[in-house]
């Protein structure tokens, strides 16, 4: 196993903490995104100035405001987008986009796909808390049918989007799942998500309390609770192999669902520009 | 030997450190607050670390002191 960095290390070298406390509620599933994502940065050795963190509107995107790092804070959905635009200008960067599942999956859906159809190579965190919890908990894309949310409040009946499935049919070339519960995968999950050269998506099942959890007691009511719910729900990819579709309905498939190489997209196109410098057509 | 901290300001008290300790080194006070109850049984796993959605929970590894 690989080494857990200490968490006064962490704090010294990536914080400003006269930011914090956080403004999440208790038992939030965005800091341990936070962890998973600092700790993987300080394990690769990476160059603090070489990463960006580009943040979706939501409970997640204030992550970035807390660090050190440089980060953009985006219009609502629009990060992928900005992010790749921002790989295209400087692709000796590492970018690491974090969006809720509203933000990705609703708002910035098309962004999304185009740039996993488009295999540009950035990171996209997903946290998937089933529920839009900044604006006061309306039902998302990925909340499960007969959800209880303030815009839902007799029952859900829309199919939620399988965000993984998702991007693997848009052409995401790294497509993974983790759990706040199962932190260190998390922290590997992350590692090999932002070694991966091309478009790495790695959704991330988080809990919010209190938003989804106070009316929705059958996960789990408090953090703690959640918690307990993902670790008796989640299955690794490699066990899931061997279960048949029955026993698989309303669990948590984690590990990497994806990956394969494929040409990166800024690389791709900086041949096209010099060919263009050339000049001529052809 | 490690030193267990819990930084008060940050702490929101929502139980995850208390309820995942494999060693059950917390116990919750009366606010609800964790308590570092049985800090000789930490082995520095971590885990409350790393879980801690406040990063408010800080482990340092201290060196044993000898016993005259």
């Amino acid at each position: 196993m690989a080494k857990i960095i200490p968490q006064a290390t962490i704090l010294e070298k990536y914080f400003v903490t006269s930011t914090l406390p956080t403004q999440w509620c208790p038992g939030c599933g965005a800091g341990g995104i936070g962890h998973a994502v600092l700790q993987a940065i300080e394990r690769m050795q990476l160059d603090p100035k070489k990463v960006v963190l580009v943040s979706g509107i939501g409970c997640n995107g204030h992550f970035t405001r807390h660090l050190r790092l440089d980060d953009l804070h985006v219009l609502h959905g629009r990060a992928p987008a900005v992010a790749t635009g921002l790989k295209m200008a400087r692709p000796d960067l590492e970018i690491i986009v974090i969006q809720g599942d509203g933000d990705a999956a609703s708002i910035g859906g098309n962004h999304l796909i185009h740039a996993a159809r488009r295999n540009i190579g950035i990171t996209t965190i997903v946290s998937n808390n089933y529920i839009y919890g900044r604006t006061g908990g309306q039902y998302s894309p990925t909340t499960p049918k007969k959800s209880i949310s303030t815009s839902s409040p007799f029952g859900l009946e829309d199919p939620p989007f399988e965000l993984c499935n998702l991007m693997v049919g848009a052409g995401a070339t790294f497509v993974a799942r983790g759990t706040s519960y199962h932190i260190i995968q998390l922290i590997d999950l992350v590692e090999r998500a932002i070694k991966h050269p091309g478009f790495a998506f790695l959704e991330v099942i988080a809990p919010c309390p209190t938003s989804y959890g106070r009316k929705n007691p059958e996960t789990g009511i408090t953090g703690p609770q959640m918690l307990q719910w993902q670790k008796e729900n989640s299955v690794s990819i490699k066990k899931a192999a061997h279960m048949s579709e029955e026993s698989l309905r309303g669990k948590i498939v984690t590990g990497i669902l994806l990956d394969r190489i494929e040409p990166e997209y800024s690389a791709a196109y900086a041949k096209v520009r010099q060919r263009a410098q050339k000049g001529g057509l052809a | 030997m490690t030193e267990i901290s819990i930084q008060r300001k940050w702490c929101k008290s929502c139980g995850i450190c208390v309820e995942f300790c494999p060693k059950k080194v917390f116990t919750v006070g009366e606010l609800n607050e964790p308590i570092i109850s049985t800090p000789d049984a930490c082995t520095g796993c971590r885990l409350c670390e790393l879980r801690c959605p406040e990063f408010a929970v800080i482990i340092t590894e201290v060196e044993e002191r000898s016993h005259e």
